[in-house]
């Protein structure tokens, strides 16, 4: 399954990149397991996307929830908290 | 009339003018102005650039304006919202709300822009003397949005 992720603002930054696309692993289903997925890379991403940080999905550009199943071809952002207005 | 993000600046009367624009139900127009202010937690701003996610932004926008328009009896709802460099004494946001009365028109206005505050994908990067950064988002932000859903509404 292949996905299409999106960072934004400080997480860009972070992790030196806007977007990539992934060929995730088997057993990877939902955002839950792609944070985890993610976070085991080490490094920034394990500190930005460390538990309790407040960093929401969105999927498809709908918010998410971690228990949001992934499908084949979904656009996947990871979202700091919203500071516009 | 919608949602609107723009780098460009915007005429708030001209965009008033065309919110109420042969509409003659209309008794009351409530309006915001969001500006860029040069002194954010105690730094110089020179620049300030607002980041979002382009197409997530206009649906987190009008899914806003919808509920507005569910939970009171209004009109219409402008909301227009800049991105890119901005400087001190800019404006950032314009929210406008059109009903019969002032107390809906009130209401919806501020519910929009602390649901704007909270909920749609921008993200402000402060240049200042001592770096740059990213604003941290405000707890006091997240509690104005929360009012809304305790039933707390003002005006109607």
């Amino acid at each position: 399954m292949t996905v299409n992720i999106l960072y934004f603002a400080r997480l860009r930054e972070a992790f030196g990149m806007g977007s990539e696309q992934i060929e995730l692993p088997e057993g990877v289903g939902d955002i839950s397991g792609l944070t985890q997925w993610l976070r085991s890379r080490g490094g920034a991403w394990e500190t930005e996307l460390a538990e309790g940080k407040p960093v929401r999905a969105a999927v498809n550009q709908v918010l998410s929830f971690p228990a949001t199943t992934i499908k084949d071809g979904d656009e996947i952002a990871f979202l700091p908290p919203v500071t516009g207005g | 009339m919608g949602v609107k993000v723009q780098t460009e600046d915007f005429d708030v009367g001209k965009e008033m003018a065309v919110l109420r624009q042969g509409n003659p139900k209309i008794g009351a127009i409530a309006s915001f102005v969001g500006l860029v202010r040069d002194i954010n937690e105690g730094a110089d701003v020179f620049t300030m650039a607002l980041e979002h996610y382009p197409g997530m932004t206009e649906k987190a926008l009008q899914e806003i304006v919808d509920e507005a328009k569910r939970r009171w009896d209004i009109y219409d709802v402008l909301v227009i919202h800049r991105v890119g460099e901005l400087k001190p004494l800019d404006q950032i946001v314009l929210v406008a709300t059109t009903s019969a009365h002032r107390g809906e028109a009130f209401a919806s206005c501020e519910f929009v822009m602390d649901y704007l505050k909270t909920k749609a994908p921008f993200w402000k990067r402060e240049e200042t003397p001592q770096g740059a950064r990213w604003v941290d988002a405000r707890e006091s932000d997240d509690k104005a949005a929360q009012r809304w859903q305790e039933g707390e509404q003002h005006g109607g």
